[in-house]
């Protein structure tokens, strides 16, 4: 056949939404900040929200595209703000340029995450399902505990941050922006091509993916240094905002509130993780002043809420009509198959059994209708 | 010495509450991530209840409660869930992980409370002052691992709970009503999970609705540490555990670190060994 | 002797002591069309899984076109060139139809490239997607499923997503198809049709097909040599004829 639309004819909108949404997003500020229109807690807020949308995009590469479950986001992201800031302290004394320190900064923040999302995803990769969501959770911990033990660091007294941004002007609003458009360029292009491609089939069919060739461990490695990379970046962002930066903050809750972000938005949607980040970013900013004391409590029940309810609704068979006749897809995430839950299910079993008789059962379901009597020409076909 | 004894001790609270997750892993083939705050749930039944009546009626009531929770817990949110992912499952359970954490929090505040329970006191074995409260820990303790092995070795219900866990399709054309096992297991994890949090208040008399994590967290490392699945390698596990805890704790050079030291052992127990200590081997069927 | 594909020597493996495939010795030649045939757990499976790296043999050994290839990885076994399908059918479910076989072009020279050009959309990226494109819409269209290509995998019927499976294991570009039961719930109409995409291939691409089936007409119909297991054994080898009618084997299907 060979007439492939070019390039240009075959726009997609969906194909490219998220970018745009970046975009526009960037512009707003950009023209909002010039204009004098954002007051001091406008900026802390959209400086929230745009580490949260790296955070939840990056995380929901490793959980929605990669199907595996990681625990220690917030240890990646704790990795690179103290790292970057400790950094940012010594070279702000030597160059000048506030956006050039934290342009290095955040590559230093970033790749140092990335060299520890290597180090822990060598090995931990080799475990599966639940045992990787452990092994990350104890990293995140294992991450807080030093530092907040290293002197270097502040100790419990968390790392003070010079500040080289001033706090009325936006340059560095703007810059976490390009940040954010970056990321989603990046990530939206990963996914889309043919590597996109190998990291989704893994997710569908592991078995299958390494019998077609696919090298299952170097693409599992690579999403989560890639992920972690922009966890450390997320996390240079929010020390330069955010004086001092604490050990406290990156506990386990904080993973797990960037894992509600990726639900929320449905996982293996990177626009639905946008708008789940910038919406939970935003109320949590509102809220926090408005619920106190025993209140406080609503937070958590909300985040537990929106996790059962959004998957439940996505996986227990008694929603399934209800799901079909409202086709939530776009917002609550990609479409599950009753195969696939099925396959999965077969494929993450794994309680220890009588391997052997496991072996003889699993094989050969298929009955035979063969009889020898009649020949070779009766066959069964069931 | 003492040392060594407050290990054993805390060790047999989190063989206890791993006890939990390794029946739960082995039976439903989850990771029950609230099984930790099932121990909170357990902790303010006592503080509420001893506030009016004595220990013995707020053991029995936290017990209660406990079973009731998890059996409800299940009901609601795993059991919809049975053919779903494993990822499903598990952000599931850690939903209902912070449902519970919240539920306690509106109800009783955020601030950890001070609990007073009858002071123990302590007896003179050799030339050591042993504290009562670890003894009690370690007996009563070492008796509910004893029973539980006799119970599923020995019982109907007990050879049906390993049946499930051996095929879950098999042993319901067996006749094993498997939703029955299942909420069993959960019943008996949770009344587990409830005589570790009076244990666990003994060490540390004060409640609060983030109690349960980290020992809930520890736990579950120790489950995988032993073995996930394996009873006895839960109880070892535990008991490992809880000596690298106090020992370390007990060390000052070591003591900041001892959380790290902990979950850097998991890391690499599951590096060396993923199936754990006292795991067994399981291939992948294709 | 240089036409040898596949040789297995004294093939075996055990589970615990007990023993699911033993002595196995296979010489298949190029552009064979070889049938793997037995009772329910003779073996069968477990063969292929051997031969694709899921299990490492636990004795013997195994050659492909004289290279050793016992106990290699799985993608490895792959880029060897021995690709396969699933009994149970193991497509990527959320993927479409033109993608599923894009996966299995992944691994060909000519659409080597590292992550970063997909990343940054360096330049010859969007040549060689385009390029990997039309070859998998031509293998598609050997399967007549180019008209199913954007569909999601899952939504196929059910021959059709068998016939995907043979489609994205020979987008591999394999010398050896490993095909594990093509035809199981097949109507007979659609496995006339698999036979003569089945004879299709090995014509066109000269390639050497080993499959497990337990439809006798289509093993005796299609198969140039057979083998058949039982209890992990060789029960017989030979040319279907032979080879079904040996008596041994016939006692092996009443039961003894």
């Amino acid at each position: 056949m060979g007439n492939l639309k070019t390039k240009r004819s075959s726009f997609k909108l969906h194909h490219h939404i998220n970018w745009i949404i970046a975009a526009v997003a960037l512009v707003l500020v950009v023209i909002l900040s010039f204009a004098d229109a954002l007051g001091r807690s406008d900026v802390s807020l959209l400086n929230r929200v745009a580490y949260s949308i790296i955070l939840a995009v990056s995380l929901n590469l490793v959980v929605g595209f990669l199907g595996e479950l990681s625990l220690g986001h917030a240890g990646f992201m704790c990795v690179g703000a103290y790292i970057g800031c400790y950094i940012a302290n010594y070279l702000n004394s030597v160059i000048d340029s506030p956006v050039l320190v934290l342009i290095i900064t955040m590559f230093v923040g970033g790749l140092v995450a990335a060299f520890f999302g290597f180090i822990i995803g060598l090995p931990a990769l080799r475990l599966k399902g639940d045992y990787l969501a452990i092994a990350t959770l104890a990293f995140g911990e294992i991450v807080r505990n030093i530092f907040k033990n290293l002197p270097y660091f502040g100790g419990a007294k968390g790392l003070i941050v010079n500040k080289i941004f001033s706090s009325t002007k936006p340059t560095l609003l703007i810059i976490s922006f390009i940040v954010v458009l970056i990321t989603l360029v990046v990530t939206q292009n990963l996914i889309r091509s043919k590597h996109g491609r190998a990291i989704t089939a893994i997710r569908d069919n592991e078995i299958a993916a390494k019998a077609m060739g696919i090298n299952v461990t170097y693409y599992k490695l690579f999403v989560f240094v890639f992920a972690a990379f922009f966890a450390g970046v997320a996390g240079v962002l929010y020390g330069h905002q955010t004086t001092p930066v604490m050990y406290s903050f990156f506990s386990y809750n904080y993973s797990i509130e960037i894992l509600v972000m990726v639900v929320l938005g449905g996982m293996g949607n990177i626009t639905g993780s946008i708008l789940a980040a910038t919406l939970i970013t935003y109320v949590n900013f509102v809220l926090q002043n408005e619920l106190t004391g025993n209140l406080a409590a609503l937070k958590l029940l909300i985040y537990a809420i929106i996790l059962i309810v959004v998957v439940l609704f996505n996986n227990a068979p008694v929603f399934r009509p209800i799901k079909e006749k409202l086709n939530f897809r776009r917002l609550f995430g990609r479409k599950h198959s009753p195969e696939r839950i099925k396959d999965d299910a077969a494929a993450w079993d794994r309680v220890p059994t009588k391997i052997q008789m496991d072996e003889l059962l699993s094989v050969d379901v298929t009955p035979t209708n063969y009889e020898p009597d009649k020949g070779l020409k009766d066959g069964g076909d069931d | 010495m003492s040392t060594i004894l407050d290990g054993l001790s805390l060790g047999a609270i989190y063989a206890l509450i791993a006890l939990g997750y390794t029946m739960v892993y082995g039976i439903a083939k989850m990771l029950n991530f609230a099984h930790g705050d099932i121990i909170m749930v357990g902790a303010y039944a006592i503080f509420v209840t001893l506030a009016s009546t004595n220990l013995l009626l707020a053991l029995v009531v936290s017990i209660l409660l406990c079973a009731v929770t998890g059996v409800v817990v299940e009901k609601l949110a795993y059991k919809p869930l049975r053919s779903a992912s494993p990822l499903a499952v598990l952000i599931t359970a850690i939903g209902v992980s912070y449902f519970l954490q919240g539920t306690a929090q509106l109800i009783f505040g955020s601030k950890s409370q001070p609990i007073t329970l009858p002071s123990l006191g302590s007896i003179q074995i050799g030339n050591f002052q042993v504290e009562l409260r670890t003894v009690i820990t370690l007996g009563v303790g070492a008796l509910l691992m004893v029973g539980l092995t006799l119970f599923v070795k020995c019982t109907r219900t007990g050879r049906a709970m390993l049946a499930v866990s051996e095929d879950k399709g098999a042993a319901q054309l067996m006749g094993v009503n498997v939703n029955r096992i299942i909420m069993i297991t959960f019943a008996i994890g949770s009344t587990l999970a409830a005589c570790a949090s009076f244990f666990y208040l003994l060490q540390i008399p004060s409640v609060s609705p983030t109690l349960g994590a980290m020992p809930g967290i520890k736990a579950f490392a120790a489950a995988v540490i032993g073995g996930i699945g394996s009873i006895p390698g839960a109880m070892v596990g535990g008991v490992l555990l809880g000596l690298v805890e106090k020992i370390c704790t007990s060390i000052p050079v070591l003591n900041p670190y001892t959380t790290a030291i902990e979950f850097g052992l998991l890391i690499v127990i599951l590096l060396v060994r993923p199936i754990g200590l006292l795991g067994v081997r399981r291939r992948e069927k294709v | 002797m240089s036409d040898i594909v596949l040789e297995t020597k004294d093939l075996g493996i055990s589970f615990g002591g007990l023993h699911a495939v033993q002595n196995l010795n296979l010489k298949i030649r190029k552009r064979q069309l070889y049938g793997l045939v037995g009772p329910n757990g003779a073996g069968k499976t477990t063969v292929f899984n051997m031969l694709t790296g899921v299990y490492a043999p636990t004795t013997g050994s195994f050659y492909l076109e004289g290279e050793d290839l016992t106990g290699k990885k799985q993608e490895v076994i792959n880029h060897k060139g021995i690709a396969r399908t699933f009994q149970n059918i193991r497509l990527f479910n959320n993927m479409s139809v033109i993608r599923n076989v894009m996966v299995g072009l992944h691994n060909q020279p000519e659409f080597k490239c590292n992550p970063f050009t997909g990343m940054f959309r360096l330049p010859g990226y969007y040549k060689s997607e385009k390029k990997m494109r039309e070859r998998a819409k031509e293998i598609l269209r050997i399967f007549n499923l180019e008209d199913e290509r954007n569909n999601l995998s899952c939504n196929l019927p059910y021959g059709k997503q068998r016939k995907l499976e043979i489609a994205r294991a020979l987008a591999t570009n394999p010398k050896l198809l490993l095909l594990d039961e093509p035809a199981a719930g097949m109507n007979p109409h659609e496995t006339e049709d698999l036979m003569n995409i089945i004879r299709y291939i090995r014509d066109n691409f000269d390639m050497t097909i080993l499959l497990i089936e337990h439809d006798m007409k289509f093993v005796s119909g299609l198969c140039d040599e057979v083998t058949v297991l039982n209890f992990g054994t060789m029960l017989a080898q030979g040319t279907p004829a032979e080879a079904l009618n040996d008596p041994e084997v016939i006692k092996a299907y009443i039961g003894g």
